[in-house]
């Protein structure tokens, strides 16, 4: 028997004033499952990853994170999910290391020094533990967001276009982790633009357009080719 | 947080060292606008040093979330699991020990401006300035989390401020004033009752309501 959906989001709607972003979407993510969200620009895919993390309050419809209800139970859907956003919510003028220190305290979480180390040694940041984080680019920045949920062990995680300025040792060490969190039990959702490597990680496709789930479909042996031709099928022909 | 806070301000210096010359601007300003007349330094005094503790705090509680708005910190705050208002009482925190320093140093300067022997009355200065300095920080952070995603921010925040503190400067120029002129504790009682008693009300409706401001 299947076991129940991680995340099961039923009948979503988004609307900012007249403008209706998500309209009637459906998406059920089950625990070891990766679910790659593609659309085109403003076609919802940041504000769905929102109100997954329960940033952003649904219009209608409900949000439902390893059981618990988003819009009643937010505090509860926190513990369970870690968000990658396009930002990396990291303090500039701490370092690595203290940033860590920062946000698994403010989480609860009381790691021992080796645990910090060691998590910024997974995502290859142990010599720069140390520097502030002003001086880090774009892709170091985005490994030590990710750092933070090598300790926290969410069970789901939100991705919001997560290869996006990583150079392809961090890809590498990205795909790597995300398929040992998925073989841990871990569901993801996550948005992007590429239709190649990112996309090996995922189990289903799935693709935005017109505020709903146009197609979700098993990645299966799909090529990049076929991703193409599905996209311009559901996405583009929807914009 | 109040570590996090005091760490960012230590290595950016960026509040401290503004407020610092712009109090001495101020009181370069009162110097020259009061002159060396002492009768009327004396009734004007009270004022002028909680102008500039108010005007050098509207501007140190007016960047409590700056540093929250880079790398959209602010999202994360919100995310993370747990009751939200030690997030406010760790700004308050950090806030109150920013504005006591910055009162002190221009305490300081007051005395040297106006010449001034501060040395008698300062345990009772003391007193009052921590009282009146916890109401203007409990309000003060609470509403400047309000204003932090408002694009109108800097003009909001003193306008929303100032109104809700207008009971606490009252008490508190009035206990100064009493106190400057060498009169005890005692004596004004019932503004630090006051006092108090607003520290405990803005400190709980922080408490109370910061989580519904951060959601908002």
């Amino acid at each position: 028997m299947a076991s129940e959906p991680l995340i099961r989001v039923t009948g979503l709607r988004k609307t900012f004033g007249n403008h209706r972003v998500l309209d009637g979407l459906d998406l059920d993510v089950r625990a070891g499952e990766a679910v790659a969200v593609l659309g085109a620009n403003g076609a919802g895919k940041t504000t769905l990853l929102k109100v997954l993390a329960t940033l952003t309050r649904p219009t209608r419809g409900t949000v439902t994170i390893a059981g618990h209800d988003g819009a009643t139970d937010p505090e509860l859907v926190r513990r369970e999910i870690g968000l990658v956003a396009h930002s990396s919510y990291v303090y500039e003028d701490l370092t690595a290391a203290e940033n860590l220190m920062f946000w698994a305290t403010l989480a609860g979480l009381r790691p021992s020094a080796a645990e910090r180390a060691g998590a910024l040694a997974t995502v290859e940041l142990e010599r720069a533990a140390d520097e502030r984080v002003r001086t880090f680019s774009a892709g170091m920045k985005r490994r030590l967001s990710l750092a933070r949920f090598v300790l926290a062990r969410p069970r789901v995680l939100l991705l919001d276009e997560p290869f996006t300025g990583l150079d392809q040792r961090a890809k590498k060490w990205l795909e790597e982790h995300l398929a040992s969190f998925k073989a841990g039990g871990g569901a993801i959702v996550m948005t992007t633009h590429s239709f190649g490597r990112e996309l090996a990680v995922a189990d289903r496709i799935a693709i935005l357009a017109g505020g709903a789930i146009a197609l979700d479909t098993p990645r299966g042996s799909l090529s990049a080719d076929d991703v193409h031709r599905l996209y311009a099928l559901h996405a583009e022909d929807a914009s | 947080m109040v570590w996090k806070d005091l760490l960012v301000e230590r290595r950016s210096k960026e509040t401290l060292n503004a407020l610092f010359f712009f109090g001495l601007l101020l009181l370069f300003v009162f110097q020259f606008a009061l002159g060396p007349d002492r009768e009327r330094l004396a009734g004007t005094l009270p004022g002028l040093l909680w102008l500039g503790f108010i005007l050098s705090g509207l501007l140190a509680l007016g960047r409590t979330f700056v540093v929250e708005r880079e790398n959209d910190c602010w999202e994360g705050l919100l995310l993370a699991p747990g009751d939200k208002s030690a997030i406010y009482v760790g700004k308050l925190a950090g806030n109150l020990l920013l504005m006591l320093a910055i009162e002190a140093i221009l305490l300081v300067l007051f005395g040297f401006f106006f010449n001034l022997d501060l040395a008698n009355v300062l345990p009772g200065l003391a007193v009052v300035i921590a009282l009146g300095t916890v109401a203007l920080a409990a309000v003060g952070t609470l509403f400047a989390a309000m204003t932090a995603q408002v694009r109108a921010r800097e003009l909001l925040f003193p306008v929303l401020l100032l109104p809700v503190e207008a009971p606490v400067l009252l008490a508190t120029v009035k206990a100064t004033e009493a106190v400057l002129l060498g009169e005890t504790l005692g004596s004004v009682a019932h503004w630090l009752k006051l006092l108090a008693a607003a520290d405990v009300v803005y400190v709980a409706v922080g408490v109370l309501t910061f989580d519904f401001v951060l959601e908002a």
